[in-house]
């Protein structure tokens, strides 16, 4: 119980310690606040009038893709933090502590969410702006929201162990665009996936980006009346098979990231 | 009465190269040990595994009474540990730095403001502490990561040269601090480089090499060993090397050393200038032509010429 309740206050201290650098380290802000507010009107202006959906506007359609991209790309930063965290030998601190040896990586994805829920309201504004809306429910609105940022935080979890195994900062930042990249592109993010190279196109289907994508479309109402259903099982029912992956994300790189954070043989 | 660090047969290798050779320590209850030693001898890699940071390849060390390969967190909580490189967040303030090292062992929240601002007077860095440590110089960050160490007062405090790159005052400063804390009951142990610091601060000292012990004893007996001072006098012609020793041969209290590429002779006295003035007088009278001359005290280079027989082997460690 003890164990439990340290376990919590562990975490929330770490949480608390990279949420404050929001508004200490510019380049946190900028990829928080600032990069996901270009983005949105990059895409709404540079394709938003090229692309035709059937039956619909192609920025509806490109928003809730927008969405799924950042929090992709938001994982990074968990990566990213714990690199800094070994390579600025701060981790030599932790490791020291008595504290609970999941709290270092639970904080850190935490605070991730809390960062990738402000990059969402920010993008969500920034949305409206340019003629973007909601026409479900407040419900299903945050449930669009939550299965989002459900998705970014087992996805975070890849990031966190694969920060662990990089020697820099800069590694991480450059190796793991070749893994954000093809997910968030080759998927139904930008465009329908159907219209996609055979190839190409099965992975998209698969994708598990595509998955949250086209939840995130449904449960914001974003998919024009009339559109034909989609044929393969993982878009068909999206929220389910978003879930799977969330749930199986986390059950395969957290144990694997907390391993790693307690056994890599570090020097004080 | 008993030892609160204890440690025996460490052995670590890194690939090929064998950072720990079998090291055995012990560092009684309320002492400082220190732990001297040239680059790469080892030292840090001791820290780290008394430390809890690394597994060592072979042998055992208990903590307080505890194993640290079986109970790392509970040793945790008995440790401070200051590390050879600063381990602090760049982006939160000193205060915060402190705060959040103090709520990770548990100190609660009221407890660890209040011990924060106490520490950050205790290190003259009330000031500096509201602001964010990558504003700090270097020897404020070290001084920041000590107090770190200090934070939950606890009974073993393991520094790894915990004065390297603070100014002479902020050396005497920590000087004290330890003493206080010591004075108090804490056990600690100490790596430095410096024969000065390990004088002042340890009860006893262990210099070790190449992941082995050499030489073990309180700072007295080490020097004992060594010579209280020493003449260096470099000659202006190699060949003047032989004669020059003959000539200082009979204020010499241990073993001449001369080296011959540096055309230098080093002559372990005891006695001071008045010694320094006769023996410069005989090289005169000897006709020796001295390029420089100078009074010393022993360094760690003579502890280990001493003991070693050789210059410390310059280790090329990439740190
Ligand atoms: N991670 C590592 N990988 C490979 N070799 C290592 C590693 N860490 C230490 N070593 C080697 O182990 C030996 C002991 O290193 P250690 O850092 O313990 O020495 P030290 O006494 O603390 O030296 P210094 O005075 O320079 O701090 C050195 O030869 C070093 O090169
Ligand atoms: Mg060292």
């Amino acid at each position: 119980m003890k164990a439990l309740s340290h376990a919590v206050s562990d975490a929330a201290v770490i949480a608390w310690r990279n949420v404050i650098k929001i508004k200490r380290v510019p380049d946190v802000l900028v990829f928080v606040l600032i990069s996901p507010i270009m983005f949105v009107l990059l895409f709404a202006f540079v394709f938003g009038n090229s692309i035709n959906i059937p039956g619909g506007s192609y920025r509806e359609f490109l928003i809730a893709g927008i969405f799924a991209q950042t929090v992709v790309f938001g994982a990074t930063f968990t990566g990213a933090g714990l690199a800094e965290d070994i390579q600025k030998g701060i981790i030599n601190r932790f490791r020291a502590l008595p504290m609970s040896r999941s709290a270092l990586l639970v904080g850190r994805t935490v605070s991730d969410v809390v960062y990738n829920a402000l990059s969402l309201l920010i993008m969500a504004l920034t949305g409206l702006v340019v003629g973007w809306g909601i026409s479900s429910s407040v419900l299903d609105a945050v449930a669009g929201f939550a299965l989002l940022l459900a998705f970014a935080y087992a996805f975070s979890w890849v990031m966190a162990y694969v920060g662990l195994l990089v020697p820099s900062v800069e590694v991480i930042n450059n190796a793991s665009f070749m893994v954000t990249m093809p997910l968030t592109f080759v998927a139904n993010t930008f465009v329908p996936a159907e219209n996609l190279p055979p190839v190409l196109r099965t992975f998209a289907l698969w994708n598990p980006v595509s998955a949250v994508t086209q939840a995130t479309r449904e449960l914001f109402g974003n998919i024009p009346p009339g559109t034909a259903p989609p044929e393969a099982w993982p878009l068909q029912h999206p929220v389910l098979y978003t879930l799977l992956w969330a749930v199986l994300l986390v059950a395969v790189f957290a144990p694997l990231a907390v391993h790693r954070y307690r056994t890599s043989g570090r020097r004080a | 009465m008993a030892n609160l660090v204890e440690a025996s047969g460490l052995v670590k290798r890194y690939r090929e190269v064998t950072a720990l050779d079998g090291l055995d320590l012990a560092v009684a209850e309320g002492s400082v040990l220190g732990l001297l030693g040239p680059n790469g001898a080892g030292k840090t890699t001791a820290v780290s595994i008394l430390a809890t940071l690394l597994e060592p390849d072979a042998g055992s060390a208990r903590v307080a009474g505890i194993d640290v390969r079986s109970r790392p967190r509970d040793v945790r909580r008995r440790i401070g540990l200051s590390g050879q490189f600063a381990a602090v967040d760049e982006h939160l303030t000193g205060f915060e730095n402190l705060v959040m090292v103090g709520r990770l062992y548990h100190l609660g929240r009221h407890r660890a403001r209040a011990r924060a601002g106490e520490l950050l007077e205790l290190f003259d860095l009330a000031e500096a502490g509201g602001r964010p440590v990558k504003t700090y110089s270097g020897g404020m960050r070290r001084r920041l990561d000590l107090a770190g160490a200090l934070v939950a007062a606890p009974p073993v405090l393991f520094l790894d040269e915990p004065t390297t790159g603070l100014d002479p005052q902020g050396r005497r400063q920590l000087w004290e601090v330890i003493r206080g804390m010591v004075g108090g009951g804490t056990t600690v142990l100490l790596t430095t480089q410096y024969l000065e610091e390990a004088d002042q601060l340890a009860d006893r000292i262990l210099v070790i090499d190449h992941g082995r012990a050499i030489a073990e004893g309180t700072a007295d007996e080490l020097k004992s060993r060594i010579g209280a001072e020493r003449i260096e006098v470099t000659v202006t012609d190699g060949a003047a090397l032989e004669p020059a020793r003959a000539a200082l041969a009979r204020f010499a209290v241990g073993e001449q050393l001369a080296d011959g590429r540096s055309r230098t002779l080093i002559t372990p006295i005891a006695g001071g200038a008045p010694v320094l003035a006769a023996a410069l007088h005989e090289l005169a009278q000897a006709h020796i032509a001295v390029r420089d001359v100078g009074l010393r005290r022993p360094t760690l280079d003579d502890v280990f010429l001493t003991l070693t027989g050789h210059v410390s082997a310059p280790e090329e460690n990439g740190q």
